[in-house]
């Protein structure tokens, strides 16, 4: 048996089939992973992610900590809740994972980084910040991820009075505490919507007011077709410490400027930029009937390539994918399904945001 | 809980086979099979006139989240796949045990015996989720 979320039992109240997802019993669906992401898309649907890692950095020195130890820079958050996604990278400008970093208020800053990575990460992060006198605090937190173009009204309805206003006032990438909560306007599907902290012994109460206003309980399958259609890269599957962010799709997260900060893997990744990268991360649409999976190989004229996550589009009815392809890579490509080499088109990514298909099949 | 008609017999993979008074067996996947996994968008059936051995990966399904091999239970001809499968693979979900995979010549008949029935597969169920 797996850990368990304090949602446990409202999930196999809510019928659903559960499996174990990096040490944990989660649902990864209710039934239908397709309904449950159209809801996602045209309403309202909920995710328990409680099973990531919340972690509160404090202390005088923990700005300068954090933009020793990021890829993207926390000098960019000048207001309390102001949000920033982020790489945490090695020495060799590979990815030890990807995590969103709030900023509190000075001197407090908090930070959600995966589930499965979570004993490698906080060994790295205690080893770095140990030299800056920093407090690390884990938090144990239900989280629900309350997703769609309905999302933040209905989620917001059933907030305390206090917090409702400012709630819907939210900019994306914001957060606010109050009353015990923390509710951000963040999300992993592409679509609007709040992640809300939890005190743990409520949580299962929260999943119930927000059954009853109307938001569809949905399970890790519709969240990874959700975020592959939003092309959101899945840590472990689309990057792990063998990538850079150059190879990732990610260089719009790496903050170059000012020139003299030193943070780690700088040295490698300003190496790699100035070669000009080997491979770079595109979108696949299959012209053919079939679906694409990982590990799938990728042929193309200028060598071969790689799918690193693949699925089907419950938007744009065909299968799509993220794949690891070298640079010169044009428009079309094949891949080796099953011995077969089947037709598929190399897009610019996201496929589908806020209830719409953006590629064209 | 997932169907299980007493007429049908089944395999340790998921399939299940239903042998007609003219000797031909249609073979398709549980209910159970279905379930675990989850809404299909994809199916390849069997060409016609392969000839299959017993326990060979004769068909593939996909769902959202996975590829998975069919296994022929039975060793024989095929007689027929069921392509309307590749425009409505959800019609799996929806009823499993109408929508098969491929009508089989089995080399003998007598090999359907050796497959469990419905109370044997309802117990290797039961057994399998502990």
């Amino acid at each position: 048996m797996g850990k368990r979320t304090s949602l446990y039992d409202s999930h196999v109240a809510s019928g659903a089939r559960m499996v174990d997802f990096g040490g944990w019993d989660m649902p990864v669906n209710y039934g239908s992973q397709i309904d449950e992401h159209h809801a996602v898309r045209s309403d309202a649907g909920m995710f328990d992610v409680s099973h990531m890692t919340v972690v509160d950095m404090e202390g005088p020195r923990v700005s300068e900590f954090l933009r020793h130890l990021l890829a993207n820079d926390v000098a960019k958050l000048k207001e309390p809740g102001k949000a920033l996604y982020s790489c945490m990278l090695n020495n060799q400008a590979g990815i030890i994972d990807d995590l969103i970093v709030y900023y509190m208020r000075d001197g407090w800053f908090r930070m959600v980084v995966n589930a499965a990575t979570h004993d490698k990460d906080l060994a790295w992060i205690t080893q770095h910040a140990e030299p800056y006198g920093i407090k690390l605090t884990e938090r144990q937190v239900a989280m629900i991820a309350v997703q769609g173009p309905k999302a933040r009204e209905k989620a917001a309805s059933v907030l305390p009075a206090a917090l409702r206003e400012l709630a819907l006032a939210l900019k994306p990438f914001s957060a606010l505490e109050g009353e015990g909560l923390f509710v951000g306007r963040t999300g992993y599907t592409g679509e609007d919507g709040f992640e809300i902290m939890i005190p743990t012994e409520q949580g299962a109460d929260y999943w119930q007011k927000f059954l009853k206003a109307g938001v569809k309980p949905a399970g890790l399958g519709a969240r990874d077709t959700l975020r592959l259609e939003a092309a959101m890269n899945l840590y472990g599957s689309d990057m792990d410490e063998g990538v850079t962010p150059l190879e990732s799709g990610l260089a719009w997260t790496i903050a170059w400027e000012p020139n003299d900060r030193d943070f780690i893997g700088r040295k490698a990744l300003t190496s790699q930029r100035d070669a000009g990268p080997r491979r770079k991360l595109v979108g696949l649409v299959l012209e053919d009937k079939g679906v694409l999976r990982g590990h799938q190989k990728v042929v193309t004229s200028a060598g071969e390539g790689e799918i690193t996550s693949g699925t089907f589009s419950p938007t744009l009815d065909r299968s799509i994918a993220l794949a690891r392809v070298p640079v010169a890579t044009g428009d079309e490509v094949q891949v080796d399904i099953r011995g077969r080499l089947l037709k598929a088109r190399v897009v610019k990514p996201p496929f589908a945001r806020n209830g719409k298909a953006i590629v064209k099949v | 809980m997932s169907k299980i008609p007493a007429d049908l017999k089944y395999t340790k993979s998921h399939e299940w086979v239903k042998l007609g008074a003219d000797g031909v067996a249609t073979i398709g996947i549980t209910d159970h099979a279905q379930a675990a996994l989850g809404d299909l968008v994809f199916v390849e059936p069997p060409k016609k006139g392969r000839a299959l051995k017993a326990g060979e990966s004769c068909a593939v399904v996909e769902s959202v989240k996975a590829a998975s091999d069919v296994y022929s239970p039975l060793a024989g001809e095929v007689l027929e796949g069921n392509e309307s499968l590749n425009d409505t693979p959800e019609n799996i979900n929806k009823d499993a045990y109408g929508a098969w995979l491929m009508k089989l010549k089995p080399a003998n008949a007598k090999d359907v015996d050796g497959l469990m029935d419905a109370k044997a597969y309802e117990k290797f169920l039961a057994d399998e989720a502990h």
